[in-house]
């Protein structure tokens, strides 16, 4: 029989003002196997912690209740408080009377009922706990960052200062991400590539960095500190290590009329290309869709005007599998689609461009050489329109509900950039909010309004209409002069929505990492723990857990490097002792349980078992990796001769908690 | 007095079953509308109006809608402003005590003035 103690927390007026805690401890007092019971005001105090070590030492407590906040909160601190006191960690168990109770009830009596139910079920399950005792596991001393943007270098660099192995994975052909697309930065208006590219070159230079572009995450097996992961390497058709990226190939190359994705389709590329100059690495890439070599084997001129001999057909996608400690998503955002906006006429004028499209055109290595002319027919465009909130702050569906964040900066930005190269232009900003929150961020948008006769309306545009003359009739609202308004227009521009990389979810699926219903990656605590998933081992860094611009990016991409440094520097890991067992007896060998660990921690192997007339006979059985399983428990519930249970939480352990609520 | 208003505004929502709230004054609406210079109050307003309790000056004036429905469909919040417009028409017609209209008196009811589309809108009621 147990020795139990129950210790209910006040948590101030958190848990006493909607339960009377008074009442909850001695009720508790008469359930099965309880020999002590009390209440203080803040249990997870120095003094609240006293009280438990205490109640452990002179009661001889085998077991305890703590009725408090959620385990996520203090289940750690308690547990350490019960070892102190000579109590295995494992014997104390949390009833959450707090998140699930006080905080949800607005009656006395109602939460005071609840309460109790809850310490009973704790009471019930701590009566069968068994001692445990966590194992060790090995940390691979190297990470990988999934994403090559800023956010993914930024994290590279710092871990491989730190002096552990990086490997960066990139699915485009260079490193670089979005940053690399765009031409100046706010709020300081310094070029982009000036300051991404000396990154790039670093990351690509740097021993303890491997870059492996091009490639792609398609499985990842294991856990914190011993994760293996398998990346395709996709055929470049070209030598990677052989290629000087002279671009003779991309001269020659016949096939010139592939759309530019680094220029977002507004000009052509040859078949075998480098995406940019800077690119990282600096070799060429054949795109297997376009090139009619590989389509039709008749061309092959790349490989004739090729001197070094890189150009080889017949590459096919590798396989490499690594082992890492830590990974890191940094897998980024892109500019939402425009289908549902057609009151916008985005895909009836090309002069209605993104803002993304419209930092290439302002860009010097851009489609126009930074020349900001029309796309329709190279006129220079004497009245602009840039409308905010394309497709963010939308309830309908039809956008993100989410506020994008970066928009009213680049906005202003460009409509700066605009008016300082072509003081001829007019230029309008069509806004519901300016929400400049951020250094030197306000200032920043009253010198476009101040210095630089931006025309900030607020309001919105209903519609864009092409007309026949080829100029962007656009129909708006100024809400202040309660108006509304007709600009003919030679050019508009769209702030769009950013959303998560599509890549995103299927990654979080193989890592097992929540996200939010945008595919934005989840963090383990909103405020606390912001660049950690609640997945251990698994972090995050940049635009793939929020929108966020570059300052922010750089500052969370170095939170991310800390933590994972944090766990690269520790030789050994405290294992989860709660983990799952199978009974060789009742398994019937069905791979129920092997099928649905996400851990792959189940084997399944053939046993001689002694039948009961003295003949052995074989039989196929599960057994569990104790150091790979992470305890959570969707074998337990699969298996269907109950022979799977988990250590912690038994099957025994979770019906007694339920009967307890039920008597 | 204050009563009243507040029974036409509770009217007025019930009916229309917009929920004025959720707009973030953004102002598509009176942007996307194509009767706008017609009106003497606009579809940003209308919601506003109702959200203040404001309706019985929208019940003397709100017949150049349209009822295009271009505020309806572009609204990023899902606010429908000529909804609201078609419930304080429905008022209207209440307080006059025209509840039980027959759809054979509207012909002798017409006002030359009145927008096609505006007619049309006023059929939908009758067409069940």
């Amino acid at each position: 029989m147990q020795k139990i103690g129950v210790f209910v927390c006040h948590c101030g007026t958190n848990i006493a003002g909607t339960v009377d805690v008074h009442a909850v401890a001695e009720a508790l007092k008469n359930e099965p196997g309880v020999v002590f019971s009390t209440e203080y005001p803040y249990m997870c105090s120095e003094t609240g912690q006293n009280i438990i070590k205490n109640a452990v030492r002179e009661n001889g407590l085998t077991g305890a209740v703590i009725c408090s906040c959620s385990p996520r909160m203090h289940e750690v601190t308690f547990r350490k408080a019960a070892t102190a006191a000579g109590l295995n960690p494992y014997m104390l168990e949390i009833a959450n009377i707090r998140e699930q109770c006080s905080w949800i009830h607005k009656d006395m009596p109602t939460g005071t009922a609840k309460a109790i139910v809850l310490g009973k079920a704790a009471v019930a399950k701590v009566n069968l706990n068994v001692p445990l005792t966590s194992g060790e596991s090995p940390v691979t001393k190297r990470a990988l960052v999934i994403g090559g943007g800023i956010a993914g270098i930024q994290t590279a660099l710092d871990i491989a200062e730190a002096g552990f192995e990086v490997d960066i994975v990139e699915k485009s052909p260079t490193i670089g991400g979005k940053m690399a697309q765009m031409d100046k930065t706010f709020p300081t208006l310094d070029c982009a590539a000036c300051i991404l590219t000396p990154k790039m070159v670093e990351a690509a230079q740097h021993e303890n960095i491997k870059i492996y572009a091009y490639s792609e995450v398609t499985e990842v097996k294991g856990f914190v500190g011993s994760f293996t992961v398998k990346i395709k390497r996709k055929a470049r058709y070209v030598k990677e290590n052989i290629c000087t990226g002279c671009g003779d190939c991309t001269k020659k190359c016949p096939q010139k009329k592939i759309p530019d994705e680094f220029n977002l389709g507004m000009n052509n590329r040859s078949a075998v290309y480098i995406p940019f100059a800077q690119a990282v690495p600096k070799v060429a890439t054949i795109d297997p869709e376009h090139c009619t070599m590989l389509k039709t084997g008749k061309c092959g001129i790349c490989a004739k005007v090729c001197t070094a001999n890189a150009i080889d057909y017949t590459q096919q996608d590798e396989y490499i599998e690594e082992k890492y400690g830590a990974i890191v998503a940094a897998t980024g955002y892109n500019p939402i689609t425009l289908e549902n906006f057609d009151e916008f006429a985005y895909s009836r004028s090309p002069d209605v461009v993104t803002s993304l499209e419209y930092e290439r055109i302002l860009n010097a290595a851009g489609p126009t050489d930074g020349k900001l002319v029309r796309p329709s027919d190279g006129v220079h465009p004497k009245t602009i329109v840039f409308i905010q909130c394309v497709g963010s702050r939308d309830t309908t569906g039809c956008g993100k509900q989410y506020c994008s964040k970066v928009c009213c900066m680049y906005t202003a930005k460009h409509a700066m950039l605009t008016r300082e190269k072509y003081p001829d232009t007019e230029v309008y900003v069509f806004y519901i909010d300016v929400r400049t929150a951020g250094k030197n961020f306000d200032e920043f948008y009253r010198r476009a309004v101040e210095d630089y006769d931006v025309h900030y309306i607020k309001g919105m545009v209903g519609k864009v209409a092409p007309m026949a003359d080829g100029k962007l009739m656009v129909q708006a609202s100024d809400l202040l002069l309660n108006e509304q308004l007709h600009i003919y227009a030679d050019m508009v521009v769209l702030a769009t929505a950013i959303e998560p990389d599509k890549s995103a979810r299927s990654l979080a699926t193989m890592l097992t990492a929540s996200m939010d219903t945008n595919d934005f990656f989840t963090e383990a605590h909103a405020k606390l723990r912001p660049v950690e998933s609640p997945t251990a081992g698994i972090f995050l860094s940049g635009t793939c857990q929020g929108p966020k611009d570059i300052p922010e990016t750089v500052s969370q991409a170095g939170a991310a490097a800390v933590k994972v440094i944090g766990l690269l520097v520790k030789n050994k890991l405290t294992c989860n002792p709660c983990v799952a067992h199978s009974d060789e007896q009742l398994c019937n060998g069905c791979s129920s349980c092997e099928k649905v660990c996400p851990y792959g921690a189940i084997s399944y192997s053939d046993k001689e078992f002694r039948m009961p007339d003295r003949t052995t006979a074989t039989r196929r059985v599960a057994s569990v990796n104790a150091a790979v399983c992470q305890g959570c428990g969707a074998c337990t519930v699969t298996c269907p001769s109950g022979a799977m249970d988990l250590d912690g939480f038994s099957n025994r352990q979770i019906m007694a908690e339920v009967d307890a609520i039920c008597r | 007095m204050q009563t009243l208003k507040k029974k036409l505004t509770e009217q007025v929502l019930r009916t229309s079953g917009v929920n004025v709230r959720k707009c973030m004054r953004c102002g598509k609406c009176s942007g996307s509308c194509p009767s706008y210079e017609e009106m003497d109050y606009h579809p940003h307003q209308f919601v506003y109006m109702v959200e203040r309790g404001d309706v019985d000056a929208l019940m003397k004036s709100n017949y150049r809608c349209l009822s295009c429905m271009a505020c309806v469909e572009r609204c990023p919040r899902g606010v429908a402003p000529a909804k609201l417009i078609e419930a304080i028409r429905l008022m209207v017609v209440r307080q006059q005590g025209q509840n039980h209209l027959k759809a054979d008196q509207i012909p002798a009811l017409l006002d030359k003035d009145l927008p096609q589309q505006a007619i049309v809108s006023a059929f939908r009621k009758y067409s069940k």
